[in-house]
C-alpha cells in the first residue's frame, strides 16, 4: 500500500494519523500501544508482522517529556507505519509490548537502561548495555557528560557540550 | 556446583557420583562462555546452564563494547555523525553510512546525484561480500574448517584493497556523506573492481566445492539452530536468517532505496531455517551482489556528473583526494581556499565547523545490511546537530534468537548457531 492509501485506511480507526516525507505516523495514548500494534498485525490488509524498531526521544521541559516510537513493517505488503506515544517526565511508564512482540524484549530493556522509561509487564526489565550498578540514564538530555582529566595538574578536557564549538 | 568440596568421586564410568549415596549427580552446571572467547564473535558473554553437554538455558549478556555512538552524535554536526555511525557494525561500515545519510537526506528533502547513487550501491554490495566472507571465515574456523578461514580472509583482503583505493581506508571509511559521496571513484577503481569480478566467482566455487557436500560441514550445520519463519518474525530476526526460513524479505526489493529497484538481481531463499540453510543463502547472496556490482560498474562508465549535491548550503565544500596516509584535502583545493578566494575559505570554515541545519522532523530510514534490517530513527529539532540518532542494528535484534536456537542442543551446536547468526558486537553494543 502506498503511504497515502495507508494513511487513509488508518484514518478510519485512529484519530491522529500523520503523513510526512512518505512516512505514516499514528499517534495513540500510551495505554493503547499494545492493542494498536496487535490490531496492525492482525488486520489482513495491513499485516504489520514485524515490529522493527522501538526508539525513544527525550525532550526535557516538554510534556510529554519522552516520545516512544514503534516502527512496524509488513513483509507481505511491503509498507511501514510508525506508532508514536508519549510518557511523562515525572514517572515515565507505559505498558510493555514484549509479551506479544518478543522482539521488543531487548529493545525495551535498552530504552529502560538509557532513558529510565519503565515498561510495565516486561518479563525481565533490567539494564542491558550498561552495568547493573550504573547510576542514571545516559541518553537523557540532562545527564551530565563529564570531562576527561589530563596529565597536566589541574587541567582537564571539558565535556563536549562545554567546548564552545558549533 | 563445585569440584573442590570433596563430596564427589569419579566412578569407573568417569561420571560424577555423590560420595554419600553413590548416586549420579543430577544438578546442572552454570558456566560463563566469554566475554573473551574465540567463538563468540567479539566480546559477547553467554551465561550457560549445562546438563552435561546439553544447553539447558542460555542468556546472552552484552554491553562490553558499548561506546555511546548514539549519544556522541547528539554533540557533533550532522556531517560528523557519519564518522560515528560507520563504527557501529564495523564489518558493514558502508551500510551504516548509507542508512544514516539516506535518513538525513530525507529530512533535508534532497537526493544524491545519480553517479553518487551508483557508487553507493557498488561499494555497499562489495561490502556485503566482504562481510559475508568474514562470516564464512570465522564460522568455518569455529567448526574446524581452518582452510576456509584462510581462503575467505584472503579474498576479503583484495576487497579491502579496493576500498582503500576508493576511500583511502580499509574500514570505517566515512565515504558516503550527506548529499552524495565524499569523492569520485579514482581512475584505477573500475579496473580493480573488474579484477574482483574476474577472481571472485571461481573462489566462491572453491568454497562450495569444499563445503557444500562436506560430510562434517553438513553434520555440524544441518538441523542445527533451527529458526522457523514465525519464530524469526516474532523475534524480529531479519536478513539471511529470515530468508533461510523461507521468507523472501529483502528491503532492496520490498521497499527499495538508493536506486536498487533498477538493478536486476534475485533474493536467495531457503526453507529449512537451519545453519546450513543460512550458509546456502549467504553463499548465493554473494553471487547476487557480484551481479549488482557488474551492473553498477557498467552504469558508472556512462554516467558522468558530480558525486555531491551542488547546493552549497548542503554539500560538503572541500575536494578530497587519496594521499599516502588516507583521504585528505586535495592540494589544489587547499591552494584555492588558502591563497585565492577568501569567500571560499569562509564558506569552507562555516560548513566544516557549523555544518548544515536540518529541518525539524523525524524519519526512519532502513537499509538491507548483510545482517538484516539496519534502521536509523533520526530526529531533528531544526538545528545543526542531530537531536536523536537511534540505530536499529540487526545484530542486536537477531541476537535475541540465540537462546531459542541453542536451548536443548549441544554446546558444540551453540557455536554453530551463533556463527550462523553472524552477530557483530560493535553493532550489538554500539
Amino acid at each position: 500500500m502506498s503511504p497515502e492509501d495507508l494513511a487513509e485506511a488508518l484514518q478510519g480507526r485512529f484519530a491522529d494519523v500523520g503523513l510526512a516525507r512518505g512516512e505514516v505516523t499514528v499517534l495513540v495514548e500510551a495505554g493503547a500501544v499494545p492493542e494498536t500494534l496487535l490490531w496492525l498485525r492482525q488486520h489482513p490488509d495491513l499485516a504489520f508482522d514485524l515490529l522493527a524498531c522501538v526508539s525513544a526521544t527525550d525532550g526535557p521541559g516538554a510534556d510529554p517529556r519522552f516520545w516512544l516510537t514503534y516502527e512496524m513493517r509488513s513483509m507481505q505488503h511491503h509498507h511501514r507505519v510508525r506508532v508514536k506515544t508519549g510518557a511523562s517526565g515525572t514517572d515515565p511508564r507505559l505498558p510493555s509490548v514484549a509479551p506479544v512482540f518478543p522482539t521488543a524484549d531487548w529493545q525495551e530493556r535498552e530504552i529502560y537502561d538509557l532513558y529510565g522509561v519503565v515498561f510495565e509487564g516486561h518479563p525481565n526489565l533490567h539494564r542491558i548495555l550498561l552495568p547493573e550498578d550504573w547510576e542514571g540514564h545516559p541518553l537523557r538530555k540532562d545527564e551530565e557528560l563529564g570531562g576527561v582529566p589530563t596529565w597536566y595538574v589541574g587541567a582537564r578536557v571539558p565535556p563536549v557540550d562545554q567546548r564552545g564549538m558549533a | 556446583m563445585s569440584a573442590a568440596d570433596g563430596r564427589e568421586m569419579r566412578g569407573a564410568s568417569g561420571a560424577l557420583r555423590d560420595a554419600a549415596t553413590g548416586e549420579l549427580r543430577q544438578e546442572t552446571m552454570i558456566i560463563n562462555m566469554g566475554p573473551q572467547h574465540p567463538s563468540t564473535h567479539g566480546v559477547l558473554r553467554l551465561l550457560l546452564e549445562l546438563d552435561g553437554e546439553t544447553v539447558v538455558s542460555c542468556e546472552p549478556i552484552i554491553g562490553y563494547l558499548h561506546t555511546g555512538i548514539e549519544k556522541n552524535t547528539e554533540y557533533r554536526t550532522w556531517q560528523q555523525g557519519v564518522t560515528f555511525v560507520t563504527r557501529a557494525d564495523y564489518l558493514s561500515p558502508f551500510f551504516n553510512e548509507l542508512g544514516y545519510c539516506l535518513g538525513v537526506e530525507r529530512l533535508l528533502g534532497i537526493e544524491a546525484p545519480e553517479r553518487a547513487q551508483i557508487i553507493r550501491v557498488l561499494v555497499c554490495e562489495l561490502n556485503r561480500i566482504a562481510s559475508h566472507l568474514v562470516w564464512l571465515a570465522t564460522g568455518g574456523l569455529e567448526l574446524g574448517a581452518v582452510s576456509v578461514m584462510l581462503y575467505a580472509f584472503r579474498e576479503r583482503e583484495i576487497i579491502l584493497d579496493v576500498f582503500e583505493a576508493i576511500t583511502g581506508l580499509r574500514m570505517n571509511h566515512a565515504y558516503i556523506r550527506i548529499g552524495g559521496v565524499v569523492m569520485d571513484m579514482p581512475q584505477e577503481g573500475p579496473g580493480k573492481i573488474r579484477n574482483l569480478l574476474r577472481v571472485l566467482p571461481g573462489r566462491f566455487d572453491e568454497y562450495e566445492t569444499l563445503l557444500d557436500d562436506n560430510p562434517i560441514w553438513r553434520e555440524r550445520n544441518e538441523g542445527v539452530g533451527v529458526l522457523g519463519a514465525e519464530q524469526a518474525l516474532a523475534l524480529g530476526v531479519t536478513g539471511p536468517c529470515l530468508r533461510a526460513a523461507g521468507v523472501p524479505a529483502d528491503l532492496r526489493k520490498d521497499i527499495p532505496y538508493g536506486g536498487y529497484e533498477t538493478y536486476d538481481f534475485d533474493v536467495p531463499v531457503q526453507t529449512a531455517g537451519d545453519a546450513y540453510a543460512r550458509y546456502r543463502v549467504r553463499m548465493a547472496e554473494m553471487r547476487e551482489s557480484l551481479k549488482i556490482v557488474r551492473q553498477a560498474l557498467e552504469r558508472l562508465e556512462h554516467t558522468p556528473g558530480p558525486v555531491m549535491v551542488q547546493d552549497p548550503k548542503v554539500g560538503w565544500p572541500s575536494r578530497l583526494s587519496v594521499g599516502p596516509d588516507g583521504i585528505g584535502n586535495d592540494p589544489d583545493y587547499l591552494r584555492h581556499i588558502m591563497e585565492e578566494s577568501m569567500e571560499a575559505l569562509i564558506h569552507h570554515f562555516k560548513m566544516v565547523t557549523q555544518g548544515v541545519a536540518v529541518p525539524a522532523g523525524e524519519v526512519y530510514s532502513a537499509v538491507e545490511s548483510p545482517r538484516g534490517e539496519l534502521g536509523f530513527h533520526i530526529v531533528s529539532d531544526g538545528g545543526h546537530r542531530p537531536y536523536r540518532v537511534k540505530i536499529r542494528d540487526p545484530s542486536f535484534v537477531n541476537l535475541q534468537a540465540l537462546p531459542l536456537m541453542a536451548e536443548g542442543y549441544l554446546v558444540a551446536d551453540l557455536i554453530a548457531s551463533n556463527a550462523s547468526l553472524d552477530p557483530v558486537m560493535g553493532g550489538v553494543d554500539r
